[in-house]
């Protein structure tokens, strides 16, 4: 009997890119429902928007490039960079505004890289970055959380649509009658108008621990996260790294002076810590990849953000802390090679 | 009995795979007829092929010599049933490069008559250990854990070391393979003789017998065993069950908790690794004087019938190794000669059972996995590499040819053990790329040798031709000095000589 050659090993790996993005995508299934319980249905057009152009630039840029669309869309990775951006965004954006940043996500910051496993940024974070900058005043209309007994105005279906399509709220409603600042906003720019923690924990929109709203979207995105840690799509070091890195010198900057500093337990649920923690900063291709590796990678986003929130411009600093990170693992990766087994132990060249 | 439990030393990564070998050990080992034909290739070892010392024609003998040690490494070869010599020709074999070998093939003639002069030994604790050392030599007998580097050799170079344990490596760590499981179940006696054996060949105090925590009837029959034979200088040491402990430097770290140096050997710290079938043949030969002819085999998997194993002629072909065991299954698609991380696929069952064959597995065709992706850097590579090399960087580098960086993260390290191909959610073949590149890489080093031979030969060369020219020179000076002394007649009648030489030529 005749049998065809083939190369050790023969038995076949489980895993799977496709499947685990397609579980990345899962596991934020719940905290995507809760973004549209509180924040309106703006979330699922932002999504649709996202999706749309991060797949046509994905499978133009494919296409140019002289290799099979249909085989890299399988991947479902320009799936994750779509939702990762959707919920980066306002629940009310407009389509161009989205559109820039998922063109830009994927065609700048992945496939002029050389796609996937090669683009050297995290792509959602470099295309919510160039919005961020571009379109400061969409990306700052932010709305209330629909709550039931917090005063505030919500858009219909109808009305959502129309804005995310042409930019135009309803004649009757202006800009700042719906917009309200995030908590992380809020919290930033009541301490700096010396208002202290306490005072500012007052205000209808803060609740247990962060925004109202917004730390129940953090508690499913944590749940999402256990399970992806479970599931071992992702390992324990870069979260734990993110949440020690930001939450160490908050506590200590809380103990010391408990009035003009933000609770670790707001930090934690507040702006986008926890998306960051389980989603944006454990994307393997942009992360460091040793054990330690990516523990250090970890404590540095965390401390970044913190830096950010506490002394620099923007309400938030995941997606500066990522990016800046991002840039920091070729040293990283170098310096935190591991022993190799029966080399001399001590320094590495 | 359950094995007494001592300090281990620490693996790095590995996997634990699904065994699949209860198939194979559900009954005991059964004996294989005589095959028709024996296949013997004449390179079974690591080293050079033998040299045949019988011809077409010769009847041979069980046991007899027939291919003899050629140059210092080498392990001589015996028939393992009577018959005739019908051929000494290239035949398919199972290795990596190249399909064919040359075989010395022997028409069995089913009488199994042994030969008649392999003289009894003096009780071997008579021996010095040198001549236990020559005397194992002539057995035949390799490593039969599937390095086959010839165990007499082996000794000789460990004996120069300072070594402190023998270990036998009874850990059968790839899936399906259950040949060493059913050996230490039904031949534990033998095997604690050929630890002896070796002991005394190599002074040693020490043996751990090193077996995987999910083989508890070889625990149970070894432990039985050891109590029988009252030897205290032999120890149990069980260990986890994780592909790839059964490696040797591996299986060395797990034990002694000492780490094989790069390029070294398990006697740079210590140690003298032997599989527990090198000791049981060992022990057949000093003891029995019956070298190494057969060997259990495990053949199994679901291309085949019966999953079983046997105790079989080295130099069976596969074939009828097969048909002993039901014959192949309608799944059958793949045959593999070793386990499924580190075996050789075959395309023909043509092939003999050789001293390295510790399984025959057959496969049905494997699921159909998705394309081979670009690496994600996912770092899974990493977390199970028993070497603690980073797969994913040496990929890289071998797309890029990278000499330099592939040496510095260790490539030459890599055990081929296969633990990365099976976690790689890309579906990369890493396992392959690093074999290619390993042999990439010493191409590149073999063209330095040459130019640096080349070089070295192309400056003795100036220097020799230097060297005449001043000789010339220098002559050629003596004789204008000469000339000179001797005035102008003299001067003429050298230049009418030298016209005369001329005029002759």
């Amino acid at each position: 009997m005749e049998f065809a050659r083939k190369e050790a090993p023969y038995l076949s790996p489980e895993a799977s890119v496709p499947a685990m993005m397609l579980q990345v995508l899962l596991a934020l299934v719940p905290a995507a429902l809760a973004h549209v319980w509180f924040f309106g249905p703006g979330f699922i057009f932002n999504l649709l928007i996202a999706t749309l152009f991060c797949v046509g630039g994905e499978a133009l840029m494919v296409r140019a490039r002289g290799k099979d669309p249909v085989i890299a869309l399988a991947d479902y990775s320009a799936l994750v960079t779509a939702a990762l951006l959707a919920f980066a965004l306002p629940s009310l954006t407009p389509w161009w505004v989205t559109a820039t940043g998922a063109l830009f996500a994927v065609v700048v910051a992945k496939h002029l890289y050389g796609g996937i496993g090669f683009n050297v940024f995290n792509p959602a974070m470099a295309g919510y970055v160039v919005i961020l900058v571009a379109y400061p005043m969409e990306m700052n209309l932010w709305v209330a959380p629909s709550m039931g007994d917090i005063d505030y105005v919500s858009l219909g279906i109808l009305q959502t649509v129309t804005y995310t399509l042409t930019g135009n709220l309803p004649a009757d409603l202006g800009f700042d009658a719906i917009s309200r600042a995030t908590p992380l906003d809020a919290m930033q720019s009541g301490l700096r108008n010396m208002q202290t923690y306490a005072e500012i924990r007052t205000n209808p929109m803060m609740g247990d621990f962060g925004g109202r709203g917004w730390e129940w979207i953090g508690n499913f995105i944590a749940i999402g996260g256990f399970w992806l840690l479970i599931r071992k799509i992702i390992r324990w070091q870069i979260p734990t790294g993110v949440l020690a890195g930001l939450l160490l010198p908050a506590g200590i900057m809380y103990f010391i002076d408990p009035g003009s500093n933000a609770s670790p337990g707001f930090h934690l649920f507040s702006g986008a810590t926890l998306l960051c923690a389980f989603f944006i900063a454990t994307d393997p291709v942009s992360a460091a990849t040793s054990a330690r590796g990516r523990l250090i990678y970890g404590i540095g986003i965390g401390l970044l953000i913190y830096i950010i929130r506490r002394w620099g411009a923007y309400a938030d600093g995941v997606a500066f802390a990522v990016l800046l990170m991002n840039m920091a693992v070729p040293a990283i990766d170098l310096v935190t090679r591991p022993h190799i087994v029966g080399h001399p132990r001590g320094r590495t060249r | 009995m359950s094995a007494p439990t001592y300090d281990l030393g620490k693996l790095h990564g590995g996997l634990r795979l699904e065994a699949n070998k209860a198939e194979a050990t559900s009954n005991p080992i059964q004996p294989m007829p005589v095959p028709d034909v024996l296949v013997l290739p004449l390179a079974q070892h690591v080293g050079e092929p033998s040299q045949p010392i019988v011809n077409v024609g010769d009847t041979v003998a069980r046991g007899q010599l027939i291919a003899a040690v050629e140059g210092s490494l080498g392990a001589p070869i015996h028939a393992s049933s009577s018959g005739t010599v019908v051929a000494i020709e290239p035949w398919p074999v199972s290795r990596r490069l190249g399909s064919r070998a040359p075989c010395i093939v022997i028409e069995c003639d089913g009488k199994d008559t042994v030969f008649a002069s392999a003289n009894a030994l003096p009780d071997y604790r008579q021996l010095a250990p040198k001549e236990l050392l020559q005397e194992i030599l002539q057995g035949g007998i390799v490593g039969l854990g599937g390095a086959v580097f010839p165990t007499a050799q082996k000794l000789m170079q460990a004996i120069t070391c300072d070594l402190e344990y023998l270990i036998l490596n009874g850990v059968e760590c790839e899936p399906y393979i259950s040949c060493d499981d059913v050996l230490m179940r039904e031949y534990a006696r033998e095997i604690l003789g050929g630890a002896r054996i070796l002991m005394h060949a190599l002074g040693l105090e020490v043996c751990f017998i090193a077996v995987e925590s999910d083989k508890p009837q070889a625990i149970q029959r070894l432990g039985e065993a050891m109590a029988e034979l009252g030897d205290e200088r032999i120890v149990l040491k069980q260990v986890p069950t994780i592909y790839p402990s059964g490696g040797e430097d591996q299986l060395v770290q797990l034990v002694t908790n000492l780490e094989v140096p790069t390029g070294g050997l398990p006697s740079d710290v210590g140690c003298l690794v032997q599989n527990v079938g090198t000791a049981s043949a060992i022990y057949d030969w000093i003891v029995s004087r019956q070298p190494l002819t057969s060997r259990v085999t495990t053949i199994t998997g679901d291309g085949v019938a019966r999953p079983m194993n046997v105790l079989a002629r080295i130099g069976t072909p596969i074939a009828d190794v097969v048909a002993f065991a039901g014959g192949y299954t309608e799944r059958a698609r793949q045959l593999i000669v070793g386990g499924p991380m580190t075996g050789k696929s075959v395309t023909t069952d043509r092939v003999p059972l050789v001293k390295a064959t510790n399984c025959v597995l057959v496969l049905s065709e494997p699921p159909a996995i998705g394309n081979e992706m670009p690496c994600i850097r996912c770092g899974n590579c990493a977390d199970v590499c028993p070497i603690q090399l980073l797969p994913q960087q040496l990929f890289w580098y071998a797309c890029a040819d990278n000499e330099k960086k592939l040496r510095e993260y260790g490539l030459t390290d890599c055990i081929e053990c296969g633990c990365c191909d099976l976690v790689c959610p890309s579906h990369i073949p890493l396992t392959a790329d690093f074999r290619t590149a390993k042999a990439r890489i010493q191409e590149l080093a073999d063209e330095k040798a040459r130019a640096e031979r080349a070089r070295s030969r192309f400056e003795a060369r100036n220097e020799r031709l230097e060297k005449e020219r001043l000789e010339r020179v220098e002559e050629l000076a003596k004789q204008k000095d000469v000339a000179k002394q001797a005035g102008p007649e003299m001067i003429a009648e050298i230049l009418k000589r030298k016209q005369q030489e001329k005029d002759k030529d």
